[in-house]
């Protein structure tokens, strides 16, 4: 029996089932360079291109939505002029054909390395192109799916969107791959297809063809050649989340009929109807940047009415929190000085832009128009600032909203100063809403666009818990709602660790909504409590999630 | 020679779909352009490798330059282009 091992679950779902392996890549033979008729050479090269270019234009054509639009971006690769450019500059250089071929790739594989995290993560594409290019040219079968004539669970050491796209699911139950991150286009395309996927497992580069195991895409579990009780304690939760997510439906409870409110995030005007048809209590976070970005004036008093008023309209008798402006040096506005800042995730933005005049301005206009919408509208509207540090900020923005007649002020909980004192910045405002992602990037102190810092950015850092709880508990004593407004929230297993910290509201990408309800349900308070505390007692992000997922 | 000077819209900036729908009304004009971060070396603006390395992030201000027949409309087509908010929905 081998030992059971770890990735990151990015899609869930569990299933026992065997292994298959993706196919090996075609090895190219030695350099014979340099070809005798480099023009010959080169047409044979840009031939071999067009064929890749080509079949993946017939995996989008039979391919819909996401997976579509990835793969119409993949076959512009091959065509690209510059990588002619490359392979005929490796040519002239004396290199065989295959071998200029792998060589033009590899000029742009290390360009997008050396930029880091999400274009690194496309490197893998490139990598996948040049099997295909160089299967051709050798006139081998393209590496491709496995068919063992039942139904598989695909191992691969990567898999890049031309394998997913491809992927039979009758055939295909779940996906675990050797590397990869939670962005990569495996997770990505494994969520939208609903298959059960974990990643950045190095583990299953043990795993061998026909290899029974076990697959967890929530929790990142895999395990091989499982104890048959093992296996039906697994396959029975699943049916009974599988069963819980159809019957979803209704405000958030637990079990035992803990009410916690399930609210959606939403940023964009175009996000709306979708945001509004989902089984919500309302919105959660409401980020109005998409009005301030992109554009040379700030938006007018009435623009601003007209704008909070369709949100209000779409949610009418529901919550609607409205954050104000978080912009700053790193999301700049081409009509406010933000001077030159050397780390501006540290600087002036949120409110702290109200320090200055034009800030404190454009928060007073926003607010006048916010009251104004919410007049005419039955939406309960609150508001809160980002960026709040102190209890001062707090109530100093929270007297503002008053003096513009909106009755609820809150804050956002992102910087951990606010966390640390939160039952002292309830004192001045009405509620808090944590935002877990800067939170977590202020309380590891990782750039949250550095992907080489993606696990000190894990939701489930047990620091991060720490302040949710220390924020929840200062809720809990003065009777003020705090919830969560970030990632987190949207993860149903840490959605339970969050309502056990003490959390009253979860708000989330409307599709996480009907799986963190099924979730919900099944758990009484009790249950997210002992889960809470089984997180907190963690020293990884990686242990507490495990921990949980065990309880 | 005609030059253009445009800051980016999408948030994403120059990557993923903005990059893919960039790079391919930049293949459609007559003029051949050209596309530089201030400094830098300007790149084929119809390459969508080229695109990607050259790493422009959103609020990033980027150059362009055409040569040849229908410069300026190609100019103008994909300075457009540039100050439309592409982000993935």
């Amino acid at each position: 029996m081998t030992a059971e091992m770890t990735g990151i679950g990015v899609s869930p779902g569990a299933v026992y089932a065997p292994v298959a392996r993706l196919a090996p890549v075609p090895a190219p033979p030695a350099d014979t360079g340099p070809e005798p008729d480099p023009a010959a050479a080169l047409a044979r090269a840009r031939a071999a291109l067009e064929a890749v270019a080509a079949d993946l234009d017939e995996r989008a054509e039979a391919a819909t939505g996401t997976t579509a639009d990835i793969l119409d971006a993949q076959s512009m690769m091959p065509r690209d002029p510059a990588l002619a450019d490359q392979v005929e500059k490796a040519l002239a250089n004396g290199r065989s054909t295959p071998h200029a071929v792998i060589e033009a790739y590899g000029f742009f594989r290390s360009a997008l390395e050396a930029a880091g995290g999400y274009l690194a993560e496309r490197a893998a594409d490139l990598d996948d192109l040049r099997d295909r290019t160089i299967a051709v040219l050798l006139d081998r079968p393209m590496p491709g799916l496995p068919d063992p004539g039942h139904p598989f669970v695909l191992v691969a050491n990567d898999l890049a969107p031309a394998d997913t796209a491809a992927l039979d699911p009758a055939k295909v139950v779940a996906i675990i791959t050797e590397q990869g991150g939670p962005t990569s286009h495996t997770a990505i395309l494994a969520k939208s297809m609903g298959l059960p996927a974990v990643v950045a497992c190095p583990a299953a580069a043990a795993l061998a063809d026909g290899t029974e195991v076990l697959v967890d895409g929530g929790t990142g579990l895999v395990v091989p050649d499982p104890e048959p009780g093992r296996v039906r304690r697994v396959l029975d939760a699943e049916a009974k989340r599988t069963a819980a997510l159809a019957a979803s439906r209704g405000p958030g409870r637990t079990a035992d009929g803990h009410a916690v409110q399930l609210l959606v995030n939403l940023g964009s005007q175009a996000d709306l109807a979708a945001a509004a048809a989902v089984d919500s209590e309302g919105v959660g976070l409401f980020r109005t940047e998409f009005l301030f970005l992109d554009r040379e004036t700030a938006p007018t008093v009435d623009e601003q009415v007209e704008a909070y008023g369709q949100v209000f309209a779409a949610f009418a008798g529901r919550k609607v929190v409205v954050r104000t402006l978080d912009a700053g040096a790193d999301k700049p506005l081409a009509f406010v000085d933000h001077g030159d800042e050397p780390n501006p995730a540290l600087g002036v933005r949120g409110i702290r832009l109200a320090r200055t005049e034009s800030g404190a301005s454009l928060l007073d206009d926003q607010l006048t128009a916010i009251a104004a919408a919410a007049a005419e509208h039955s939406a309960e509207v609150w508001v809160m600032a980002p960026m709040v540090a102190t209890p001062a900020e707090a109530a100093a923005f929270a007297d503002r909203c008053r003096a513009h007649g909106l009755p609820t002020a809150g804050t956002m909980i992102e910087v951990p100063a606010a966390a640390l004192r939160a039952s002292r910045v309830l004192d001045g405002c009405d509620f808090a809403s944590l935002g877990t992602n800067d939170l977590g990037q202020y309380t590891l102190a990782a750039d949250r666009m550095n992907g080489a810092l993606a696990d000190l950015l894990d939701p489930w850092q047990p620091a991060l818990l720490d302040l949710v709880s220390l924020a929840a508990e200062a809720g809990r004593e003065a009777e003020k709602p705090v919830g969560v407004c970030g990632e987190a929230a949207s993860d149903p297993l840490l959605a339970c660790v969050l309502v056990g910290l003490g959390v009253t509201s979860l708000s989330m990408a409307p599709s996480a909504v009907a799986a963190v309800r099924a979730e919900l349900a099944v758990r009484t308070l009790a249950d997210c409590a002992g889960m809470a505390a089984a997180a907190l007692h963690a020293n990884e992000a990686d242990e507490a999630r495990r921990a949980v997922a065990a309880y | 020679m005609s030059e253009r000077r445009v800051t980016i819209a999408s948030t994403v900036g120059l990557h993923a779909r903005p990059a893919k729908m960039f790079a391919k009304l930049a293949a459609e004009q007559p003029a051949k352009v050209t596309i530089a971060k201030e400094g830098q070396e300007p790149v084929d603006a119809r390459s969508l490798l080229m695109l990607l390395t050259l790493d422009a992030k959103g609020g990033d201000e980027v150059v362009l330059t055409a040569e040849g027949e229908g410069a300026e409309a190609s100019l103008d087509a994909l300075a457009a282009e540039l100050q439309t908010n592409r982000d993935e929905p």
